[in-house]
């Protein structure tokens, strides 16, 4: 467990507090880009002890808070299909579309198992000739990687029976958007260590300098969360707005180039929709001509399935970090956990789940405090 | 012309060494007769089971039962550290045990599916004969019923648990108040674990293996406490954070347990942290929480630490009263956060 426990150091944690809190001069708004980093600050009450020197707005890096409710039905369509065994990680079990989730699916009787892996979906495809095996290839930057190599590898054996949903975003278009808004809050980002790992941080750098906001590449135990907070105030006192690394053991200036060529031999750019953001452009992941034979969109005719999103769902705004959950008129009431109007509360990472289930006593008692 | 019997018997005899579960061991025949004789009773054997009657007769020791039933339902069947009938012993036990009764006698249901292994049968038997043997209860009553192929997952079984209650004993959850001291037996999140790593195939530098254990022995040490024990919970499904929550809704007190007290094991740490897991959240069936007065908790943590089911025992938190029905985490740096029920089952993580 090296690498966890020194970033775990309460004594460590609470020096980076102090200094913090000794160092703003004023209530400083910073924006966490990933749902992981959202639970570490919420599970160590990390805002809660910031309240005053630092507000953190939750960000939209929790992948199955962003992808659309159309690339769920598109799953759901799919796996209900009887030649097919759909595969995918295990909280987009739960993610609701518009009129069920994986979950009833399987109950229904249709194929859906959770893998850790889409090499293990690979695996189930050579296992299983005569079906079709189906991978829901969502995430970001840092999933990537593993699902271009499952495409990859399928091409290289041969395999005709194994495609994916592909449902592929990317940081940078969504932090552009979000500091370009006419009402952005956000002074500096966390930025998404295991995103950089794989991209590095060059194209944050321009970022930086147009938006004039400190980015900082951050990991995701409290000690990493708390050093990347220290360096983005002390750089927003001093009037600077560079990228840093708090993410040293993990990431390098240029990521991982393998892991890059890999991406960049199978997806290319796409204009993709997000949830709560709706459509930007070239703000995600495609398969490349060379690879549509994998695409199960094409492959089960969903292409063209269009999908509007829940009206009473507040999700846009908790991902642009216009509210925080608990001022949506539906958390808590008629949007819970085990009935989710939205994907913010279903995933471990989403904020409205971190909220609902870390911090729901704290309705009363708001910190910080968003106007 | 008088007829003449055939000289050779062609009819062909029904094969009675089958190594596997088939249909007719369910069809109340000769072949059910056959399972009873070969099987079970060898090696549950005892007077009451053996009488063979519709139902068993037993002398009640206590003026008040407790009664308590759970169904097993474990995939894969056998695991690192037991089997399904070690589990539908100690299990059921366990529960008689929480509420401060005595075992009295267990009863066991089986469903078969059409196929098992009698290899397979056989040692999950044996288990439940050892496990019982060893907490001296008897398997005093039984039924077996064959399923299809496909309509069971192997066997399932169903054990009822049968208590004398100690009057001078009685822990319950509604009796847990304000300023209790809340300790936990040992290392929590194993059996959830060796399940998982089992289910999944990983491969761990060492094998997880279930902590399911008859808590009986350790509950008997706590007994001369008496009053001064509130509440006995063993953290099965839904792990010590479920438990916790019940305890908190039935006694409308707020628990408030301490970030990094509760005992993970190191390898079932890696394990969960790989998989982005909760220990806190995942099965246990040989642990139990303990609700006592503060000023007998150290006595408690004693007792238990004395004993080898208890050795790791630790004190993990404390009951007030300001958000009852709430179960809060002190954390390492002194904010706190809510410890829910889950919605469902414990979800892996993308990232």
């Amino acid at each position: 467990m090296k690498y966890l426990t020194e970033f775990r150091d309460a004594g460590a944690a609470r020096r980076l507090l102090a200094e913090i809190t000794a160092r703003a001069t004023r209530c400083w708004t910073l924006m966490e880009v990933c749902g992981g980093q959202t639970h570490t600050i919420v599970r160590n009450g990390l805002d809660e002890l910031l309240a005053g020197s630092v507000e953190m707005i939750h960000g939209p890096g929790c992948p199955v808070c962003v992808t659309p409710l159309e690339q769920i039905d598109k799953a759901l369509s799919i796996a209900e299909r009887e030649e097919v065994i759909f595969t995918s990680f295990g909280d987009m079990l739960r993610v609701p579309g518009s009129a069920s989730d994986l979950q009833q699916v399987r109950a229904r009787g249709g194929d859906v198992r959770v893998v850790y892996s889409p090499l293990d979906a690979l695996a189930i495809a050579r296992q299983n000739p005569d079906h079709e095996v189906v991978f829901f290839a969502v995430g970001f930057e840092t999933t990537a990687p593993a699902n271009a190599m499952a495409v990859w590898r399928a091409r290289e054996l041969g395999i005709r029976n194994f495609s994916v949903l592909v449902s592929h975003v990317t940081v940078p278009p969504a932090l552009t958007a979000i500091l370009g808004a006419p009402d952005n809050r956000v002074q500096g980002i966390l930025a998404a260590g295991h995103v950089c790992a794989v991209m590095g941080w060059e194209e944050y750098e321009p970022i930086a300098a147009t938006h004039r906001v400190p980015i900082v590449v951050t990991g995701f135990e409290p000690v990493d969360i708390l050093q990347g907070i220290a360096l983005a105030v002390a750089q927003l006192e001093r009037g600077e707005h560079r990228v840093e690394n708090q993410y040293a053991r993990s990431v390098r200036r240029a990521g991982t180039p393998m892991a890059r060529a890999r991406v960049a031999e199978v997806f290319e750019v796409a204009d993709r929709a997000w949830r709560g953001l709706g459509e930007l452009p070239r703000s995600g992941l495609r398969l490349r001509d060379a690879f549509a034979a994998f695409d199960a969109e094409q492959r089960f005719g969903v292409a063209t399935l269009h999908v509007s999103e829940s009206a009473a769902c507040r999700a846009g705004d908790v991902l642009t970090g216009r509210i925080r959950p608990t001022q949506c008129e539906a958390f808590g009431a008629t949007c819970t956990p085990e009935r989710p109007l939205g994907a913010p509360m279903v995933s471990a990472e989403g904020a409205c789940a971190a909220y609902y289930g870390l911090a729901r006593h704290r309705r009363q008692e708001p910190s910080g405090g968003v106007p | 012309m008088t007829p003449r019997a055939p000289t050779i018997l062609q009819c062909p005899v029904p094969l009675d060494d089958a190594d596997r579960v088939l249909l007719g061991h369910g069809s109340g025949g000769r072949l059910s007769a056959q399972l009873l004789a070969r099987h079970f009773l060898p090696q549950f054997d005892n007077p009451a089971l053996a009488a063979l009657g519709d139902a068993s007769v037993i002398a009640t020791p206590a003026a008040e039962l407790a009664v308590s039933t759970d169904s097993f339902v474990v995939h894969p069947v056998e695991f690192p550290g037991g089997n399904i009938g070690t589990l539908a012993v100690n299990g059921t036990l366990n529960d008689v045990a929480m509420m401060g009764a005595r075992p009295i006698c267990l009863t066991a249901g089986f469903v078969l599916e059409e196929g098992l292994s009698f290899a397979v049968l056989d040692r999950v038997i044996a288990e439940m004969a050892r496990a019982a043997l060893a907490a001296g209860v008897a398997i005093v009553a039984g039924d077996t019923k064959v399923v299809g192929r496909g309509q069971a997952d192997g066997l399932y079984i169903n054990t009822t648990g049968l208590g004398a209650v100690d009057p001078a004993f009685r822990p319950a959850p509604s009796r847990t108040q304000a300023g209790d001291a809340i300790l936990i037996s040992g290392p929590v999140a194993r059996h959830g674990m060796a399940i998982m790593a089992a289910r999944e195939g990983l491969a761990l530098e060492s094998a997880i293996t279930s902590d399911t254990a008859c808590l009986l022995p350790l509950v008997d040490a706590l007994r001369p406490l008496g009053s001064a024990v509130h509440a006995l919970r063993d953290p099965t499904r839904g792990g010590v954070a479920s438990a916790l929550n019940e305890i908190a809704a039935a006694s409308r007190v707020e628990v408030e347990i301490v970030e990094g007290a509760v005992p993970v094991p190191g390898d079932v740490a890696a394990a969960c942290e790989v998989l982005g897991l909760d220990p806190l959240f995942v099965a246990n069936e040989g642990v139990m929480v303990v609700f006592v007065a503060d000023n007998a908790s150290d006595s408690a943590l004693q007792i238990m630490r004395a004993h080898p089911l208890g050795a790791a025992a630790a004190r993990i938190g404390r009951v007030l009263d300001a958000h009852p029905g709430m179960v809060a985490m002190r954390t390492a740096l002194g904010s706190t956060r809510i410890v829910d029920l889950l919605p469902g089952d414990q979800l892996p993580r993308i990232c």
